[in-house]
């Protein structure tokens, strides 16, 4: 399991999780969005394609990240949830609180 | 990480029906969820669950509960373990999680999709876990919950 930060030509910080997000990991995912973010990073994107599951704790700390993004004026999007995961987030109504496209391209478009 | 983590695996057979029964403690450190998790997953016998309930269904559920575990029952104390017991049979899954502490209320957790709680970091747990699996039971004292799920 691992997470990967990478800029795109406008500047947008587009986060990959590989395997998991729960809560033995997701302080490190914290850490990583939270360090772009004071080097001046303000529109993220979390990219799940590659996500095999995600507790409550990976859910909260989206929720957590979200607000402190918005906060200094950013915005953070998700992209590439499988189905399972999808269903997630509608349960939960989190999709009410965060941007969600199919692909990290539609999410990156959308800024 | 050097893991202390060591499953134990039993078949039982009778009546007609063979049983494996899964066993592993688990310390009181959030850090060990993922690894007892795949542990767990990566001895699973194959038949009742489908590959997208194991890998989706089954693994929240076990990460929800183990997390839920160590840190609200045992309070991450390393002097507590959680106790994981995993029975599986041709129609059904059972997953035991039981910690040291003295249980809670399982109906006292509010609905985390309320509007004043949605946005909240904290409180989906158990609300995640009961949509997760067939059915979700607790002991009396709160600190042991089943979670079953049926053959599919």
């Amino acid at each position: 399991m691992s997470f990967t930060l990478r800029k795109d030509k406008h500047g947008v910080v587009v986060v990959g999780v590989d395997g998991q997000l729960i809560v033995g990991n997701r302080q490190e995912l914290k850490q990583k969005v939270l360090d772009a973010l004071e080097s001046g990073g303000r529109k993220f994107v979390v990219d799940f394609a590659k996500t095999g599951y995600i507790d409550s704790s990976g859910l909260g700390v989206l929720v957590s990240l979200s607000k402190k993004i918005r906060e200094q004026g950013g915005d953070l999007r998700l992209c590439g949830l499988n189905e399972d995961l999808q269903t997630l987030f509608e349960l939960t109504k989190l999709d009410t609180l965060f941007a969600i496209t199919k692909t990290s391209e539609e999410a990156l478009a959308a800024f | 990480m050097t893991t202390p983590l060591h499953l134990d695996v039993r078949r039982r057979a009778g009546g007609g029906e063979t049983e494996t029964e899964l066993s592993l403690d688990v310390p009181s450190d959030l850090q060990y969820v993922g690894p007892a998790v795949e542990l767990i997953v990566g001895r699973l016998p194959p038949g009742p669950l489908s590959p997208r309930r194991i890998r989706f269904n089954f693994r929240t559920a076990l990460a929800e509960a183990l997390a839920n575990a160590i840190a609200y029952g045992n309070h991450h104390d390393p002097a507590r373990v959680v106790r994981v017991l995993v029975q599986v049979r041709h129609d059904v899954v059972r997953l035991h999680v039981t910690d040291e502490g003295d249980g809670f209320d399982p109906d006292g957790v509010p609905d985390p999709t309320l509007p004043d709680r949605v946005d909240l970091e904290d409180g989906r747990g158990l609300f995640v876990l009961r949509r997760l699996v067939d059915h979700v039971a607790f002991n009396e004292k709160g600190n042991s919950v089943c979670l079953t799920l049926r053959a599919g």
